[in-house]
């Protein structure tokens, strides 16, 4: 890649997302409330085929029967799910030839969020589908994908152009009643992305996908589906930003991923959605449902750094479908001030031989809740598992706190598993050290908590990885007084 | 360089140093010695600004700077290090990375820009080198695993590095065999010049045999009671601290 990590440094510092704005553009909102009407509305208004509505309805129907759950370790106050519009979309539409044609306004937050379609198009080798209020707005590098017969574009498009493909995979790794916001996604999701990797391609750049909230009061509700055919390779970058406001922010997208023999799926996040203020107002609710189903020697890797929303509720999961079939989970979590995060994985054991790794680091500070959950199931054929887990928690201050929940469930003798848990907390004496050296406290703590987050941050692609060390930083200053 | 006027502090309700009075001109070594609970380890802790003392009167100055107002990173951007009796494991963060941290946030507080990574690069090979650090042991994690000997040694290596006016070497002798200690004496002599200052602080008299003072000075009780040569710290080695203790009860 021709982009220096200087470039790169420097081009992250114009997102400045930790001081909120948001674009005034003309939006195309359907009034608030959910009712069948809505979900065949807003069907309607993606031109869908009727399987799609139909499936939508389906959905609905299951929703509607279901209750929010409330196991998690969090507490907050549930939203009103009458209380929200669920289609809101950029009023101009979008078929531009060039950048002049964009709205300038749109351009401006491009440029805020640090991601102008100018300088992606610089970005050599990344191509991004840009996802702006629900309707995707912007696909680059369409056209080198394309020659490789990889499908890369809107979930909506991909209705319309590839049924078969969507029709066969959509729900099949997270069906639409698997729960509540699952099936809420399921019925009124907006848009999203879409991506295909044929037979024996290596997908030769990072595909990489932008998400932000604009619309006040407008839930989020995305739909990714990712599929690798057989043998086939992609690494896929997922960033959100949102701007401020004083208004809870509902978010419950579905990640789904097929990797088919042979195949592997890199899937990295950086979520840093608005956490609510400083006394705990406002921010976004994430409720995300992510999964993957991994055939026969197949791989998929999540890589996820949470650093923002008010509340997390998020647990990539695989399921080692396949005998000799691996999975991995490699997850930093900062919480700060009032926020709470529950997250963690699980890893389904079913096929023989199959492996999975499990890697959470989780920061802690001012009076948020950090908790990891995870699940590791061996079935009774699957043969010589194999599982490693890592949980390691480090708290700043007194009054936040740190939990972990692992569940074990292994239903096969032969299977081996591990768990390996510490915690620990940035001491006064670690601060001094650093102070003494002549660097200050902030800096000392993004020094610690990186060198404590290391061997996730490894993982990362290198662009993600400086934006999110960035965002570690950003996330935990102020946390010491 | 260094000035020291009447220092007090305390702990909590605890006075620790009790009126200290302290000159160090460039291109000295003092040695503070001084029986266990005497103060040595505060004098420095204080100088280099910890928060956990409080300074109830007297003032520091280096090179006519009040250091009283700044804080620890302040302190250290004004030119004063700290070898640490215990220094901290910081896990992750590699020698090399902590040590790039330091030099550009002092840079920065100087209105510097950071460091050209070629002369980062060239300016640890030339400081490893004459401390005689292995290049592998750069890219470990701060002090995580490290021995008493490669500890003491990164310190020194890290005061090589920051070019600090005033160093204080905080028991740099404790838990070091002979080798080491040869060898970290060895790299302080060869940081030694006219134009910084250095204060040595150690129980015992053989570290002395190494880095040779200029100055030596026996804290007791929160109060230097005896100043002299080199002279006077064979003379504690040889009559004890009690000598001391019975001259000051």
């Amino acid at each position: 890649m021709a982009y220096t990590e200087e470039e790169l440094k420097k081009e992250l510092e114009t997102k400045e997302y930790e001081y909120g704005f948001y674009t005034d553009i003309e939006s195309d909102t359907f009034p608030k409330g959910l009712n069948e009407d809505i979900v065949r509305a807003i069907s309607q208004k993606k031109e869908e085929p009727e399987w799609m509505t139909a499936w939508r309805l389906e959905a609905f129907a299951q929703w509607k029967k279901m209750e929010e759950p409330e196991w998690a370790n969090v507490h907050y106050e549930k939203p009103n799910f009458q209380d929200i519009s669920y289609y809101s979309a950029p009023n101009k539409k979008p078929k531009y030839d060039s950048l002049d044609e964009v709205d300038p306004e749109l351009l401006d937050t491009f440029k805020k969020l640090g991601i102008s379609i100018d300088e992606q198009k610089k970005l050599a080798g990344v191509a991004v589908d840009i996802v702006m209020d629900s309707v995707s707005v912007a696909t680059t590098f369409k056209k080198t994908l394309a020659e490789k017969g990889i499908i890369f574009c809107s979930i909506s498009e991909a209705i319309k152009e590839h049924p078969e493909l969507v029709k066969k995979y959509i729900g099949s790794v997270v069906p639409a009643k698997d729960n509540f916001y699952a099936a809420l996604n399921s019925a009124v999701f907006s848009d999203g992305s879409f991506c295909y990797i044929p037979k024996g391609v290596r997908c030769p750049m990072e595909l990489s996908t932008y998400f932000r909230i604009n619309q006040a009061g407008t839930g989020q509700f995305e739909r990714t589906l990712v599929i690798a055919d057989q043998s086939s390779y992609v690494s896929y970058l997922e960033g959100c930003t949102a701007p401020s406001r004083d208004e809870n922010q509902l978010h419950a997208a579905v990640v789904e991923l097929i990797a088919l023999d042979d195949a592997e799926i890199k899937y990295s996040t950086v979520q840093n959605w608005f956490p609510g203020n400083k006394e705990g107002k406002g921010g976004v609710f994430n409720f995300v449902t992510k999964r993957g189903l991994c055939e026969r020697n197949a791989k998929i890797s999540w890589t996820q750094v949470e650093t923002g929303s008010a509340v997390t509720w998020k647990y990539p999961s695989c399921i080692l479908k396949g005998d000799h079939s691996v999975g991995e989970f490699y997850s930093i979590a900062v919480t700060n001030n009032f926020q709470q995060a529950d997250t963690g994985t699980k890893m389904v054991h079913l096929g023989k031989n199959t492996k999975s790794t499990i890697i959470s680091k989780g920061i802690s500070a001012g009076k948020s809740q950090n908790s990891y959950r995870g699940l590791v199931q061996i079935g009774s054929r699957a043969e010589n598992a194999r599982n490693f887990s890592q949980c390691d928690s480090l708290l700043m201050g007194n009054e936040c706190g740190a939990h972990t929940f692992p569940y074990i469930e292994a239903k096969n003798k032969s299977a081996q598993i591990e768990h390996e848990a510490t915690t620990s907390k940035i001491g006064e004496d670690q601060i001094f050290y650093c102070n003494q050296r002549g660097i200050d406290t902030e800096k000392a703590i993004a020094l610690i908590v990186n060198g404590f987050s290391k061997e996730v941050l490894n993982k990362l692609p290198m662009e993600f990885a400086v934006e999110a060390q960035k965002l570690l930083e950003i996330s935990l200053e102020g946390s010491v007084g | 360089m260094l000035k020291i006027e009447n220092l007090h502090a305390r702990v909590e309700e605890k006075e620790i140093l009790k009126g200290i009075n302290l000159e160090v001109k460039p291109g000295e070594v003092h040695a503070i010695m001084g029986p266990n609970g005497s103060g040595k380890s505060t004098l420095a802790s204080v100088i280099a600004g910890r928060e956990d003392f409080e300074v109830t009167e007297g003032s520091i100055s280096l090179s006519g700077e009040d250091l009283g107002d700044l804080d620890p990173e302040e302190r250290a951007h004004a030119g004063v290090f700290l070898s640490f009796q215990y220094p901290v494991e910081i896990p992750g963060v590699t020698v090399t990375n902590f040590i790039k941290a330091a030099i550009n946030e002092s840079r920065k507080a100087k209105g510097l820009e950071d460091m050209p990574a070629n002369e980062m690069l060239s300016k640890i090979r030339e400081k490893s080198s004459l401390l005689e650090i292995d290049r592998k042991f750069l890219s470990r994690s701060l002090n995580e695993g490290f021995s008493g000997g490669e500890k003491k040694r990164n310190e020194i290596f890290q005061m090589a590095m920051l070019e600090p006016k005033l160093a204080i070497l905080d028991e740099t002798d404790s838990g070091l065999d002979i080798d080491a200690l040869r060898i970290v004496a060895n790299g302080v002599n060869k940081l030694r010049s006219k134009d910084n200052a250095i204060v040595v602080i150690t129980h015992y008299q053989r570290l002395l045999d190494h880095i040779v003072p200029d100055h030596v000075h026996v804290l007791y009780n929160g109060k230097i009671v005896k100043s002299g040569t080199k002279e006077l710290a064979f003379e504690l080695e040889e009559k004890g601290y009690d000598w001391i203790k019975a001259e000051n009860e």
